[in-house]
């Protein structure tokens, strides 16, 4: 999200779900819309059915571009070059909005040059997409407006998505999508609460309403508000921790919901990483393969259990309401923090419930100021900025100016993925979700009917390299990077081109994060899911007889 | 904005916008309709012939729920001409469809029965035609009991209009007309996603729930799955969740769920798996302890670290208000800023 806050000034989906149906052209940018968010591709359906025109950009053959009018099918990790060659096309065309840049952005010269190494030709070579595909994108695009892009970790999770992020951001600014009804780039967030993560400031670098926590006024605000606060310098990020922790830099850790043990990437590591930990607290509903690490398991409450609130992944806030009483033992997250807080001393953790917090979060937190239960109890939702109970919040970013001031082009150079396929890992792994699991499965793995459809991994391989290796659909695969080894049975499909083959990661039978890749994007340290080296070699009876490895 | 369009229903004068159909119009303006294949989220269909009216100046009985409402329109919903046309009508309903009410889950919330009572009837006119058809069970959390259809094509137009999966569409003619799969499959081999969005729909009992419970109360609450956020009422009963309904007023979702929504939330929130008491790890691995034993030992431990030796993952999955309680307590009681959430993952 770093790439959007540093060309916007705000990281956030700059428009609403309910705009894409006032689109005249979507474009889908390594997003699976259809099984991460289904309720969003029905309205992306629902809009192409309504005469709007959909354009899917993305290696695998996802449920979107049946609807498609365009599937470009780059190469995993080409994004970068792919729509820098889109946004020289436009330009060489006319087809740009010259008042909006004029008007709205800054950077142009810089960005024009580096558009000089993506000719079309050098472009469709690294890609792998015809140069007239490229070029009949870039026309409608740029000639159906509104347009609005989204895009999800299709994007992010190579060793330089924040440069695919900004390609984006620039292709958007380009034709002026930015700041209309229909139009915006819009990142689809992967958790239901991951936009109100950021929001409150569980980031190494921000306090809640990403006030900077280097900035000395920001400090002094907290520490005013709370008696105590932390440092200018900004913390580690979640990656940076495991590395941390290896190493004995960072000796305890409290991790809340999260199962690291299945869900980061390159899982030796993060195994040696909280084995090394002096002292661990997990606090989670279910045990996982993260809590049974640790020293101390806290029982956390549902959704279901619990008041609060969400953000979704369009700054819409929305309550959580409780349902039914924590189940025996639970307790609601806040309330446990809270309760380590004043065990240890500490003053300013006596709410009487999470309504308390939220008064707390309005006074501190500008763009929350007007985000109250009682609004939205009244109204539903709200979508942030609201500074004040009169306003009515902000379905669309950047309507007059950026949050920044100027939209920023930015010149980009193209780096390919850490970790390429060569002669002993030939294939490329690509990694992602399913419909009918959510992550690590701790949920949905324990629900009987969602288990009929899909009860484990398969490793999707086009027909082409399953001729080549005589593998059959159903037959048991080994799966080996140099990080590690799963076994898979083959799911033979065209899905995933020649070339890639692809997991989720929902399953603890065969955790694909073993097989991950170290590579992180050089700002955001987002790990590169998308892309590692493995080979895949069919595994002999005699061999599953004694056991295979993970 | 749209035009607004003054008409006359029934001798009430009636305001309404322009591109609404009269009986939206009627409904809104609480004038009662009978009604079966019209829903607010489908295009108009014209199937059922409840929705049958007068209109001066136009020849028959058109559907109400086709035409669209015009300035001066006059409109009659009741007489004896639409009376007689729309009992033949119902009557050509029930003939095909079962009469066991107690024992169909839709009892008391069966759109049928309701127009049944509405128009006062109470027996049926016509002979059974139809031969018994297929039940389709293959779905674990829904089934199609094509003897409760009564064709008003709800589910197949949800599933071309709304989630445009086009899994479920009416095939065949005459008395053959059915609810069918490609190649009369069973959902289960079909390409169909399982979000229930026609079981939502159908207003009789032939795509129904399986283990369908009455929830006592609802709570209106937001979905625990992905960041779309959409707005749903979990129904309780006997402290458990019962049942899962979209909210037709929530912004992001319109009332709209997919399989796991829908389908995947009760049984993992009070699954006997659930973690019920705080565990500690001693010289034999991890045994309970009390809370104020396990939040003691946290407390005393976390003292013992200076801010740069801990590290605190908060949860993409909790509440905003969980988030801000445990990075407050990593930046004012741990004094860190080594606070991340999943947000790169």
């Amino acid at each position: 999200m770093a790439g959007l806050a540093t060309q916007f000034g705000s990281g956030a989906m700059t428009n609403s779900i309910g705009d894409f149906k006032d689109s005249a052209c979507l474009l889908s940018i390594g997003a699976n819309t259809t099984e991460a968010h289904p309720v969003i591709g029905f309205e992306m359906k629902q809009a192409v059915k309504r005469g709007a025109k959909l354009i899917v950009i993305n290696p695998r053959k996802v449920g979107l571009v049946r609807h498609a009018d365009l599937w470009l099918r780059p190469k995993s990790g080409t994004n970068v070059p792919l729509i820098m060659a889109m946004c020289r096309v436009i330009l060489e065309n006319g087809w740009h909005d010259e008042a909006f840049m004029a008007a709205r952005c800054e950077n142009l010269e810089a960005f024009k040059e580096s558009l000089e190494q993506y000719d079309l030709e050098s472009v469709s070579r690294i890609t792998g997409v015809p140069a007239e595909d490229i070029k009949a994108a870039a026309c409608m695009y740029a000639k159906n407006t509104p347009a609005a892009i989204s895009y999800a970790m299709g994007i992010c999770e190579f060793s330089h998505g924040t440069d695919g992020v900004m390609a984006v951001g620039n292709l958007a600014m380009l034709t002026g999508n930015i700041g209309k009804p229909g139009a915006g780039v819009n990142p689809l967030r992967g958790q239901n609460n991951v936009q109100g993560a950021c929001d409150m400031g569980a980031l190494p670098t921000t306090y809640p309403g990403y006030q900077s926590v280097t900035d000395p006024v920001s400090q002094a605000k907290f520490a005013l508000a709370w008696g105590k606060t932390s440092g200018l310098k900004p913390g580690i990020t979640l990656s940076e921790m495991f590395d941390a922790a290896c190493d004995g830099r960072i000796k305890a850790m409290y991790i809340i919901g999260e199962n690291p043990m299945l869900s980061d990437p390159n899982l030796a590591h993060i195994e040696k990483a909280l084995r090394s930990l002096d002292f661990l607290v997990v606090q989670d509903i279910f045990q996982t393969e993260t809590t049974a690490l640790a020293h101390v398991v806290l029982p956390g409450a549902s959704f279901a259990e619990k008041d609060g609130t969400f953000t979704n992944t369009e700054r819409r806030v929305q309550r959580v309401r409780k349902a039914i009483e924590p189940v025996s033992g639970s307790r609601p997250d806040w309330l446990v923090t809270c309760q380590i807080a004043q065990k240890m001393g500490a003053q300013g953790f006596d709410y009487k419930g999470p309504y308390d917090i939220m008064n707390e979060i309005n006074r501190l937190s500008p763009s929350w100021g007007g985000i109250t239960y009682e609004r939205l109890d009244a109204c539903g939702s709200l979508q942030w900025p609201c500074p004040t109970v009169e306003h009515p919040g902000t379905p669309i970013l950047h309507t007059h100016v950026f949050t920044r001031g100027r939209g920023k082009f930015m010149p980009l150079d193209y780096f390919p993925p850490f970790e390429m396929p060569d002669d002993e890992f030939p294939f490329l792994l690509d990694t992602g979700r399913a419909l009918f699991h959510y992550h690590t499965g701790t949920m949905t793995r324990r629900v009987g009917g969602l288990n009929r459809f899909m009860n484990e991994e398969k490793l999707q391989i086009n027909p082409a390299d399953a001729q080549n290796l005589d593998i059959r659909d159903g037959d048991m695969l080994s799966i080996a990077s140099r990080r590690g080894k799963v076994t898979a049975r083959a799911k033979i499909t065209d899905v995933t081109p020649a070339g890639t083959v692809y997991m989720t990661f929902h399953f603890r039978e065969t955790p694909s994060n073993l097989l991950t890749s170290p590579g992180r994007d050089v700002v955001t340290a987002t790990p590169e899911y998308k892309a590692c080296a493995v080979k895949v070699e069919k595994v002999k009876v005699e061999k599953l007889k004694s056991g295979g490895e993970g | 904005m749209a035009q607004t369009v003054k008409f006359t229903i029934d001798g009430k004068q009636v305001t309404s916008t322009e591109g609404t159909t009269v009986l939206e119009a009627a409904l809104s303006a609480g004038i009662f309709i009978p009604n079966l294949c019209f829903h607010p989220d489908l295009e108009p269909y014209g199937g059922c012939r409840m929705c049958i009216v007068e209109i001066q100046g136009m020849r028959g009985m058109p559907t109400s729920c086709t035409i669209k409402v015009a300035e001066g329109m006059i409109v009659k919903t009741f007489g004896p001409e639409i009376d007689k046309t729309r009992r033949d009508a119902l009557q050509l309903l029930l003939a095909n469809h079962p009469t066991d009410c107690l024992a169909c889950v839709k009892n008391q919330r069966c759109e049928l029965q309701k127009v049944a009572a509405y128009m006062g009837v109470t027996e049926r006119t016509m002979q059974r035609t139809a031969r018994p058809q297929a039940v389709d069970e293959s779905n674990p959390f829904f089934k199609l009991d094509r003897n409760y259809c009564i064709l008003c094509a709800r589910c197949t137009r949800t599933c071309n209009e709304i989630t445009c999966v086009n899994a479920i569409d009416l095939v065949s003619r005459g008395d053959e007309t059915r609810v069918s799969l490609f190649q009369d499959q069973q959902f289960m081999e079909s390409i169909c996603r399982s979000c229930g969005e026609c079981v939502a729909r159908c207003p009789v009992g032939a795509l129904v729930s399986k283990n369908t419970v009455i929830p006592s109360s609802e709570v209106l609450t937001t979905c625990c799955y992905c960041a779309v956020g959409c707005s749903m009422y979990l129904g309780v009963r006997d402290g458990k969740i019962v049942s899962v309904r979209g909210n037709s007023e929530g912004k992001s979702n319109k009332g709209k769920l997919c399989v796991k929504g829908r389908f995947g939330i009760a049984e993992f929130v009070t699954h006997p798996d659930r973690l019920t008491s705080p565990l500690v790890k001693g010289e034999n691995g991890q045994v309970q302890a009390s809370w104020d034993d396990a939040l003691q030992i946290v407390a005393d431990r976390f003292k013992t670290y200076s801010p740069d030796e801990i590290a605190v993952v908060a949860s993409a999955r909790t509440t905003n208000e969980d988030v801000y309680a445990v990075q407050k307590l990593a930046r004012a009681v741990l004094g860190t800023n080594n606070v991340d959430n999943c947000a790169r993952l």
